[in-house]
């Protein structure tokens, strides 16, 4: 109850953090998976109003951050292949591999593109046929239709020097990891908005059955947040443990059919490994053999080298919501956004990030 | 990453049936415009209907009173009870 003052003049959040705080009435450790939602809640400084007994860990959401040592090096080294022009979404710009990053194999001369949208990266190997455009697939459920389509427009539009490297992620399957940890206890799940507006938010329904786990979809305001706090502790509070869904202008309760046939066409599910987490059987997406020559690794013939995490980051430990950025020694000393040594510092959505931004001691 | 916002949808264009047409609609929010792709989004919008887009494609549409009543309605919090909040 810190900064409680600040609330004072929001007519807007004032009811609603004064609901949560009487809706606590049991201890309960809320698990918010999603990277955007680590961050908003730190914008929105609703660590400090957090009533006593109430925990917040943060979760695998941040699509950077469980990006494998080994596909960052791989990634390195596939910018230094002549010829090669390498497309990838901002934040990947800066993560260290065990040998530098993507922006160090640019300043050396390799071509590394930021790009909003894939379909920018379609267009870039239009204007560029003398060069094979790579776009760097790392998301979750939300960017891989996007990126499916974009693959669909190249093979229609016979776009050749065009593909793309897929670490894409699916989201239920690491938090079945996590929840069978027995190290780790989670009562609630922030559940992830956008990617909840492709998989449906009753694609949360089986996870909340078997484990017992209060699961509530929310939005990234200050309402939306506090809303789907106060129906966590509700549910545990009362112990009807079900789905519910506070971001109905984002997210349906059946999944996205268009968006979810675009992706069966061009991807299979494939063993994927997580940094922290390992590898999860069937928890990524690899092209079709049928679209073989829109798969980078196919083209490229990459081979995953062996990396080791960089030395001393925390950041498996963190993603796992088993330690904070507090308990790493590197974390400000080290480890800042200008000298970043692992993901969860360089990521926008990073929980180290966060920390550093929004204050170490909440 | 993920702070969307509903856009309201000004012209599209395509075949929602034909993923070879060029499926683009132009939305604008507070006075900008741009195009999104609408090759992934859930319900093919038309005119006048909302869009939340994520890297360049629609991924959701909702009907324009939906979307309304949606971007209001963190607003109407602040005049409402918890209890009415919730129901
Ligand atoms: S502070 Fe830096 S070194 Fe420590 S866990 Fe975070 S990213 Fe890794």
């Amino acid at each position: 109850m810190k900064h409680l003052d600040e609330y004072r003049d929001s007519s807007l959040a004032l009811p609603l953090v004064k609901e949560l705080q009487n809706t606590v009435t049991k201890p309960l450790t809320v698990m918010e998976v999603c990277g955007s939602h680590t961050m908003a809640i730190f914008r929105n400084g609703l660590r400090s109003i957090l009533p006593q007994g109430m925990k917040l860990v943060s979760g695998p959401g941040c699509p950077v951050c469980v990006t494998s040592a080994s596909h960052m090096d791989a990634f390195i080294a596939m910018a230094d292949i002549p010829g090669v022009h390498v497309t990838i979404f901002g934040d990947l710009f800066r993560v260290p591999g065990s040998t530098g990053s993507l922006a160090e194999a640019s300043s050396r001369g390799a071509k590394v593109d930021i790009v909003y949208s894939p379909m920018d990266a379609l267009d870039i190997a239009k204007n560029n046929p003398d060069e094979l455009i790579v776009f760097l697939g790392v998301g979750f459920e939300t960017t891989t239709p996007g990126i499916a389509a974009t693959i669909l427009a190249a093979k229609n539009q016979k776009v050749t020097n065009f593909c793309v490297f897929s670490t894409q992620k699916t989201m239920p399957a690491p938090m079945e990891a996590l929840l069978n940890d027995p190290d780790l206890k989670i009562d609630g799940l922030l559940c992830p908005g956008h990617v909840s507006t492709i998989i449906g938010a009753g694609a949360w329904e089986p996870m909340a059955k078997k484990y017992n786990l209060a699961c509530v979809v929310g939005g990234f305001e200050t309402a939306d947040l506090l809303k789907a706090l106060i129906l966590l502790a509700r549910q545990v509070g009362s112990g009807d443990i079900k789905v519910e869904n506070v971001y109905p202008r984002a997210v349906s309760w059946e999944r996205n059919e268009r968006a979810t046939k675009m992706v069966e066409e061009i991807f299979e599910p494939v063993d994927m490994d997580w940094r922290g987490l390992g590898i999860i059987p069937q928890s990524g997406l690899k092209i079709r053999a049928a679209y073989r020559d829109f798969d980078a690794e196919v083209r490229l013939d990459i081979v995953l080298p062996k990396s080791k995490e960089p030395r001393g980051c925390l950041c498996g430990e963190i993603l796992k919501g088993k330690q904070t950025p507090n308990e790493c020694p590197l974390f400000d000393r080290g480890c800042t956004p200008a000298t970043p040594i692992g993901p969860c510092m360089v990521s926008s959505e990073g929980t180290c990030s966060a920390y550093h931004k929004y204050g170490r001691d909440e | 990453m993920c702070l969307a916002i509903p856009m309201k949808v000004t012209a599209v264009q395509g075949n929602p049936d034909d993923f070879t047409s060029n499926q683009l609609a132009t939305v604008d929010a507070d006075g900008i415009s741009r195009d999104v792709r609408l090759d992934v989004v859930d319900y093919w919008p038309k005119v006048g209907d909302y869009v939340i887009i994520h890297a360049g494609f629609a991924i959701h549409s909702l009907v324009e009173e939906e979307a309304l009543k949606n971007i209001s309605l963190l607003q109407e919090l602040a005049d409402n009870t918890p209890e009415e909040l919730l129901s």
